[in-house]
């Protein structure tokens, strides 16, 4: 009896879970579902949810009208190179932070963390103005410098927290059986970490290509990335549901298959080791 | 284990980082701060090689005093509070149905958190457009089958819209963290109040509550330095208009639009300060937990 019991509260749990999970999930599906919608069905009423004649055209018409591509180009430059950058300069700080602490090491990891406090919009007009000045605003270069800053204190975060759950134990042992400092990073350390890496890259890709501060501040026509191309749908494209559903869903498609194998480094990366 | 040498070197390994991330602090707020004690109006004619006018707290006095301040101050707290109570009161029953044994439990968790991950423009315009707008939207299709008048939404109900697209994109932050919670909290403790007969809501109150005050605390924390500079957001929606501009978009306005950096950038120094009272309580509880 117990079983049935369960098993019936097990139903019941999986319906709800479901129900909310969809309507959650619904203005992201309804996105999509309208991306393949002609424009005078994308407004119909009453809304149509499947049984529409499926099209193409509005991704052909977005790439032709506004050199998608480009844009798309300028974000994976962007979130790419910044990320990557902000990895390597972090990866030997993080690294001695946890192999060799010392009594700073938490004054300085928690004065990282107060630099990520600090509101965009306060420092908004220097980094403009120094960004004019060195002939860098609407760069990709002038962007990936402010996001590896950005998201710099994070990385660094995120990498200490992977680097201390390697055992010292097991670095002290390799160097008894005589390894080499070298080999010692090469063939231990370097595999224990490249997990822990692989996260911190994955998530702070994500959030550079989500950043929309910087982006849309400091970018126009040579530089922008998607974060921005979409804000110039505001209006009146906007009102063009299909294809503004199709921009949309070209901008948010990577970031959502990318995302499904970062849920657990999100809450890491963004506690900053705080709830594990 | 750490010798005189390899401290030498973990200096010199840590030194870019620290170097980077101490001239992205120290530049660009001693220039704020700088200019938030001049009178400094690019548009007309003012430029920094030339000098500028040295006007004191003058611009501290006139950003508090300017009509758009308090209005402000008050849009900033309804939506950072509105925020905070939807995603935390959510989030908490979301992460306990979450928790449960139930069929598909990794797609579920997919669908609710994958809001998180649409940038703030297209979830914004999305809302914006294909659900609230008076006309077209979504929302206008389904007052209108219940025979009642559309709300024309991000007008004449600018702030609590607002709200909604941000808890909608927040919800999955707040959801994830506190099931991270509860799945750490020890199933014995839960079976053994079970077993004593203590009913549901007193498991809640008296176990799973207390397990999750600290989760809760984090998030409350974390989400409030987000929220507090929301701003594409609004950018994309009303653009501040409709009594929606919040402190955030009030000195973008200022410095960016307006031109007037000597004012704005008295305003950044406000910002400043407050996401500092705020981040003072995070660093706390984060610095405690390094030490364990």
């Amino acid at each position: 009896m117990a079983r049935s019991v369960t098993s019936q509260r097990k139903l019941i749990n999986t319906g709800l879970a479901w129900l909310i999970g969809l309507i959650i999930f619904f203005p992201i599906l309804w996105t999509i579902l309208t991306s393949f919608k002609t424009e005078a069905q994308a407004i119909n009423d009453p809304p149509i949810f499947l049984f529409f004649d499926w099209t193409l055209e509005n991704y052909a018409i977005v790439q032709e009208r506004s050199d998608y591509m480009r844009f798309l180009w300028n974000s994976v430059i962007i979130a790419g190179v910044s990320t990557l950058l902000g990895v390597m300069i972090a990866v030997p700080a993080a690294w001695s932070m946890a192999f060799v602490p010392s009594k700073r090491t938490k004054d300085i990891l928690l004065w990282m963390l107060s630099t990520k406090m600090l509101p965009a919009v306060g420092v908004l007009y220097p980094i403009y103005l120094i960004f004019i000045e060195l002939g860098i605003l609407d760069t990709r270069v002038g962007l990936i410098v402010v996001l590896m800053l950005v998201n710099l204190p994070i990385i660094v975060w995120m990498l200490y927290t992977y680097f201390k759950e390697i055992p010292g134990e097991i670095l002290e042992a390799a160097r008894m059986d005589g390894a080499s400092l070298r080999s010692e990073i090469l063939y231990v350390l370097t595999p224990m970490a490249v997990p822990g890496i692989a996260s911190t890259l994955l998530l702070n890709f994500i959030l550079a290509w989500n950043e929309a501060f910087w982006t849309l501040n400091l970018t126009a026509a040579n530089a922008a990335p998607l974060t921005a191309f979409i804000a110039s749908y505001s209006s009146p494209e906007g009102l063009f549901y299909a294809k503004l559903s199709a921009a949309s869903t070209m901008a948010i498609a990577p970031i959502l298959i990318l995302g499904w194998f970062s849920q657990k480094q999100l809450v890491r990366g963004l506690t900053f080791g705080a709830v594990k | 284990m750490a010798t005189k040498a390899s401290r030498s070197a973990a200096r010199v390994m840590m030194a870019p980082a620290v170097i980077l991330l101490l001239g992205w602090m120290l530049v660009p707020l001693t220039l704020t701060l700088f200019f938030s004690f001049k009178k400094y109006l690019p548009l007309r004619g003012d430029k920094w090689q030339n000098g500028l006018e040295w006007v004191g707290f003058e611009n501290y006095s006139r950003f508090l005093s300017s009509s758009s301040f308090w209005p402000a101050v008050t849009t900033t707290l309804i939506i950072v509070l509105g925020v905070l109570i939807i995603t935390v009161c959510l989030g908490v029953l979301l992460a306990l149905l979450l928790d449960q044994p139930m069929w598909g439990q990794g797609v579920v968790r997919i669908l609710v958190i994958a809001p998180f991950f649409v940038m703030p423009t297209v979830s914004a315009l999305v809302w914006k457009n294909m659900f609230m707008d008076p006309t077209n939207g979504l929302f206008a299709h389904l007052w209108r089958f219940f025979g009642a008048e559309p709300v024309a939404w991000l007008s004449e109900a600018s702030l609590p819209s607002i709200v909604i697209i941000v808890s909608w994109q927040w919800l999955p932050f707040a959801t994830l963290i506190l099931l991270t919670a509860i799945q750490s909290l020890d199933s014995e403790q839960l079976e053994a109040a079970e077993m004593d007969g203590a009913p549901a809501l007193k498991r809640f109150a008296y176990i799973i509550l207390p397990h999750l005050g600290r989760a809760i605390t984090i998030v409350i924390l974390i989400q409030t330095i987000f929220l507090l500079s929301i701003f594409a957001e609004i950018f994309v929606t009303t653009g501040g208009a409709f009594g929606s501009r919040t402190l955030t978009y009030l000195i973008f306005q200022r410095v960016l639009e307006s031109q007037n950096i000597g004012l704005g950038s008295a305003g950044g120094v406000y910002a400043i300060i407050l996401a500092n009272i705020v981040a003072i309580f995070l660093m706390r509880i984060v610095g405690k937990n390094l030490d364990t």
